[in-house]
């Protein structure tokens, strides 16, 4: 194991996040804010309380997801996709690294990001709402494995991307959507049947409910379900990222 | 000198059909500098690309001090140092983390004194603090041999090194890389520039059409394919070389006023002396001779041409 490459790597990419420190801190601390004040106080103080809970404080993990999927989605893929962009993964491909080794480095730095910005929204959230976490340990569960199974699938789009374009196409295309419509912002009981079921064909809501439910005990899904899609869709990516290394797909010529 | 590289049939096909390489057979020894020769798109690149790891290659294998490049490439890698022919660097990181980057990415633990001596060697220990986007392009070019050498390698790629850089720029780097090779470091670089070859290679490695035509120690090279040529300034302007001359195969400048005689220097005989006896008998006086010899880049353009 080349620890020392796994470690140049990750450096390298939290050095990135740390060179933006004002805008990665401070834009999620204002759209937070700013989803509190629509959500929260303008339209939610008109929305009753979803399974007694507010509805700001309902929202909150939903919020904390949103942001926690399309971060990790753009950090992985912008941190694979520069240096294919720039000629610089020449390095990369010529060092004594494993492919293991260069997901460890760049995935592993794209969720700690995702996971540091959770926090933070969260604790900008307190501000605003009173929150409680009835299973903390499950709250973080959920969240590390959201953070690694999205910057996964960040990395694969980054490897897949030929453009800045098609970086932006699947993160503004089909994340974004699927955490609106997952959940995030309203229990799926309050859509009509046929939207319901639709719903259950979004991985997304898997994910929010779980998350939801190591929050306040409520879920749209079952607790197991939300762990088995997210272990699924965890396995798909890793095997996606295996399959374009052995290939070479979009690296090697 | 023990083979420290051993390349045997070595081919790329692209996915488009392009075969960039054709049957490379090629031994590199411990130590030397060896300079790639050949035209755009003779394979150069797609084959010190494949040695580094960047390109799988169709067929053969390729082992460095012993080490399969694919089976053990951690081995190999390691001992290996590139430097590309783009300008391809980061922008917005400082010339010192870059290198400790790539330091730590070739599985070195850190040593801010060996990234010191190598930014001092390169010349850049003044703007080791500076953004890479700052600097010009002939110190991103630095930049980009500094990376190569932070993990200490025994093998260094250099991909065209002195493409676009000023004269001045360039004999600073065959200072660097002869400093390089004195240390002990193999080299293996490609070029257009037959006069860098000349001056830095101890052999020369000539590629076309994704093959091997010579590989040769570099005064071998020259004295074996190279012409000596004999010119003859007369002291009369000549019409026409007499019949008694044809077996010289002479030319005759346009003006008259020259005799060019090709010769091989290898020959034991060259045959100046029983032309300097017939031009006598044949009554032409010349006031001045000379010798040339042709140069690497007569003999290249020769060899690929017969390549061809």
């Amino acid at each position: 194991m080349n620890f020392h490459a796994v470690k140049a790597i990750y450096l390298f990419e939290m050095a990135r996040t740390i060179r933006t420190l004002f805008q990665s801190v401070v834009s999620p601390v204002i759209s937070t804010s700013l989803y509190f004040v629509v959500f929260g106080s303008a339209i939610g103080s008109r929305i009753t309380e979803i399974d007694g809970i507010s509805y700001g404080s309902f929202i909150v993990p939903g919020l904390i997801m949103l942001s926690i999927l399309t971060q990790s989605v753009a950090n992985a893929s912008f941190g694979i996709y520069f240096p294919k962009y720039s000629g610089t993964i020449y390095e990369l491909l010529s060092a004594p690294v494993s492919y293991f080794e260069i997901i460890l480095g760049y995935v592993g730095a794209a969720a700690t990001k995702s996971i540091i910005l959770g926090l933070i929204i969260l604790s900008t959230a307190g501000l605003f709402v009173p929150i409680q976490i009835a299973h903390p340990l499950w709250m973080l569960i959920f969240l590390v494995l959201t953070a690694v199974t999205f910057s996964l699938f960040g990395f694969i789009i980054g490897i897949w991307a030929n453009s800045f374009e098609q970086l932006q196409i699947i993160p503004l295309l089909v994340v974004t959507p699927l955490v609106f419509l997952g959940g995030s912002f309203y229990s799926i009981d309050m859509l009509p049947p046929l939207w319901q079921k639709i719903t259950l064909f979004n991985p997304v809501l898997y994910l929010v409910s779980g998350f939801r439910w190591s929050f306040y005990e409520i879920a749209d899904v079952s607790v197991a379900w939300s762990l088995t899609m997210i272990t699924v869709f965890l396995g798909v990516c890793m095997f996606t990222v295996w399959w374009i290394f052995k290939t070479g797909y979009q690296v090697k010529k | 000198m023990r083979t420290l590289i051993s390349i045997s049939d070595l081919s790329k096909t692209y996915s488009g059909g392009f075969q960039a390489l054709k049957g490379i057979n090629l031994d590199i020894r411990d130590g030397e500098i060896l300079a790639l020769l050949g035209p755009n798109g003779a394979g150069k690149t797609t084959l010190i690309s494949i040695i580094c790891g960047l390109i799988n290659a169709s067929t053969g294998s390729v082992t460095v001090d012993g080490y399969d490049i694919v089976d053990d490439y951690r081995m190999t890698r390691s001992k290996i140092g590139l430097v590309p022919q783009e300008l391809t660097t980061d922008s917005f990181e400082s010339v010192k983390d870059t290198l400790a980057f790539s330091r730590g990415l070739f599985g070195k633990k850190p040593d801010p004194g060996h990234i010191e001596k190598v930014l001092k060697d390169m010349s850049l220990w003044d703007k080791r603090d500076n953004k890479i986007m700052e600097l010009s392009g002939g110190m991103k070019r630095r930049v980009l041999i500094a990376k190569a050498l932070a993990h200490e390698p025994e093998i260094l790629f250099l991909d065209e090194p002195t493409a676009g850089v000023d004269v001045e720029l360039r004999k600073d780097m065959w200072h660097h890389i002869n400093a390089l090779r004195e240390s002990g470091v193999t080299i293996i670089l490609t070029t257009h520039y037959i006069e860098e070859a000349e001056e830095i290679a101890d052999r020369v490695g000539v590629i076309s059409h994704g093959k091997i035509i010579i590989v040769e120690e570099k005064t071998e090279l020259m004295q074996k394919l190279g012409k000596k040529q004999l010119t003859l300034e007369l002291q009369h302007e000549l019409a026409d070389v007499p019949d008694t001359l044809n077996a010289y195969k002479l030319e005759l400048s346009d003006d008259g006023l020259r005799l060019i005689y090709t010769y091989d220097s290898q020959e034991e005989r060259t045959g100046i002396a029983g032309l300097l006896s017939d031009l006598h008998d044949a009554s032409i006086k010349f006031k001045d001779l000379h010798t040339t010899q042709s140069s690497l880049e007569d003999i290249f353009v020769t060899l690929v041409r017969e390549g061809q």
